[in-house]
């Protein structure tokens, strides 16, 4: 009995001393963080201010709320991500606009233009006689990345819009076996998609560099607003801003596609970067197609002349003459063959 | 028909995972999936809090309003179910998710992450309720028998509420009053934009 009454005295001694040590320890850890500028953790906190505090952490960068998780996954430890709403409405409304305006847009352009100007003709009519425009391997890594790109942007769009367009015209089960294949596709098409625009980049790249002869162009509206032909080298402005739109959107596209396809991998290696890289290959995606749209139209239906450089590779003599001046006098007079740059050559100058 | 929620008393959980291995368990959850983890935020300082997390079955839910073949549904109960057949791995929804509730078989080989698995609130899916099908895609189908999901009924400390939102919003507010304390219920307002307070 005694002794049992020593132990419980004993217990009793310790859980005072215990209790008394907490109660001056705990104001002591408090001032401790004060002390040390950081912000002190709220003890026994409302959610708000307890949230507030914790997405000022280092990891809650984004507005997170990140602890810690027995699992062996790191993004299991991030309990909250509000801007996971953020990401829904981005998607939702915003993407959806900015790609149904800009294809859209584009095709009411297009359309307006073909009803206003027609087809545009060559102005002398043809001549017959036919000079070299594009050789092989140029018109394989145009065609490279054209066929590519065609694919990939159908099976885009059906991640966009195919549930508000396709899905109830086909019925779900029909939907998923189609996007399962586009998904795929989508997927493996990125790569050759990828070397095609290296390619371009590099067969075009010294003829793509901006000059004075694309402020005359542009300030004569390149002959597409009005019937000026203003003179251009291999490539007018128009193209020049094509060549630059499909090489460094193209690069923006194959980054951001390469991290979707290895989601957290690199570069993007949390959710907020998932959502960023997602939203910018849309954008970028839908700026590509509205600008595409624009150079598939007036490099076949919109100008005579104009798709034989990528078919047969060769262009009407009177057709070169009025949209490339400057490219025909370098390409039919040999003396100017001195001033191309090193190791160029002037592209079937036969 | 009632709103079933969470509610995770964040004063009350003490993080034994029990939830995760029950939810795992009655719904033979493959390795690597978890439908179910326990957060602790703030560790090892003042004010340190564990929280049961799961698919918070969102008001308005972000995974469905991403997914791109639209195969999320919410049930008359307000429960967010999937379609593991339209399912196509894209991996949206969990961008999209505040919580981190999608789950993917495979981490993505070139975006194959296989069909997305989450918390069903015990409610199976689009299946017969109850059928071998269900419960092999989705498991157990606790709501067609009338019981409440098994992480929550087995919780220890009655941490971990599920049932009618007002009516476990009810229960949560009368105890913040009792104790004088509560941090808040977790997720609410970016799940179902609300706050409960005592």
């Amino acid at each position: 009995m005694t002794s049992f009454a020593r132990r419980l005295r004993t217990l009793a001694v310790a859980f005072a001393l215990g209790l008394g040590a907490a109660i001056f320890a705990a104001p002591a850890i408090t001032s401790t963080a004060l002390a040390q500028g950081a912000p002190a953790s709220p003890a026994a906190a409302q959610e708000e201010l307890l949230f507030r505090y914790l997405q000022t952490q280092p990891q809650g960068r984004h507005g997170e709320l990140v602890g810690r998780v027995s699992i062996p996954d790191p993004k299991a430890a991030t309990l909250i991500q509000p801007h996971g709403r953020e990401f829904q409405e981005a998607w939702r409304s915003t993407m959806k606009w900015v790609g149904a305006v800009a294809i859209l847009g584009m095709l009411a352009v297009i359309t307006l233009f073909y009803l206003v100007r027609g087809r545009i003709r060559i102005a002398a009519g043809p001549s017959g006689r036919y000079i070299q425009r594009f050789d092989g391997v140029e018109r394989f890594a145009h065609w490279l990345t054209a066929s590519t790109f065609i694919v990939l942007a159908i099976t885009g769009l059906n991640i966009s819009f195919g549930r508000h367009v396709l899905l109830p015209l086909i019925g779900p089960e029909a939907f998923t076996a189609w996007s399962e294949w586009a998904k795929v596709a989508h997927n493996f098409l990125g790569f050759p998609f990828t070397l095609g625009v290296v390619l371009i980049l590099l067969l075009w790249v010294h003829r793509n560099l901006p000059d004075s002869t694309d402020l005359e162009w542009l300030a004569k509206g390149g002959g597409l607003v009005g019937h000026a032909h203003p003179p251009a080298k291999k490539f007018n402005a128009g193209q020049k801003i094509v060549f630059w739109t499909t090489v460094l959107g193209g690069a923006a596209i194959a980054v951001t596609g390469f991290i979707k396809m290895f989601p957290f991998q690199f570069i993007a290696t949390d959710v907020y970067g998932m959502q960023l890289a997602t939203q910018i290959h849309g954008i970028v995606g839908f700026v590509m197609i509205a600008l595409i749209l624009a150079h598939i139209y007036i490099g076949t239906l919109g100008m005579e002349g104009a798709f034989s450089a990528m078919g047969s590779g060769k262009v009407d003599l009177n057709w070169a003459k009025e949209h490339h001046s400057l490219w025909v006098d370098e390409v039919m007079n040999p003396t100017r063959k001195a001033s191309l740059p090193a190791g160029a050559k002037g592209a079937g100058a036969d | 028909m009632a709103r079933m929620k969470f509610l995770c008393d964040a004063d009350r959980c003490i993080e034994c995972n029990a939830c995760v291995t029950a939810c795992k368990n009655e719904h033979e959850v493959p390795w690597g999936i978890n439908r179910r983890r326990v957060v602790t935020i703030n560790d090892g300082k003042p004010g340190e809090r564990s929280i049961s997390m799961a698919c918070m079955h969102c008001t308005d839910a972000p995974c469905a309003a991403v997914c791109p073949v639209d195969c999320f549904y919410t049930t008359a109960d307000g429960v967010v179910l999937h379609s593991k057949d339209l399912c196509i791995g894209c991996g949206y929804c969990f961008y999209a998710c505040p919580f981190g509730a999608p789950q993917y078989p495979r981490l993505g080989n070139f975006g194959s992450r296989g069909k997305m698995d989450k918390c069903t609130y015990c409610a199976g899916g689009p299946e017969a309720d109850n059928t071998p099908a269900e419960y092999a895609k989705y498991g157990s189908n606790r709501l067609a028998e009338g019981k409440l999901p098994i992480c929550a009924e087995m919780c220890s400390t009655k941490a971990l509420l599920a049932g009618d939102g007002e009516i476990i919003a009810q229960i949560y507010a009368e105890r913040v009053t009792t104790r004088g304390y509560g941090s808040g219920a977790w997720g609410w307002r970016t799940a179902y934009k609300d706050m409960v307070s005592g």
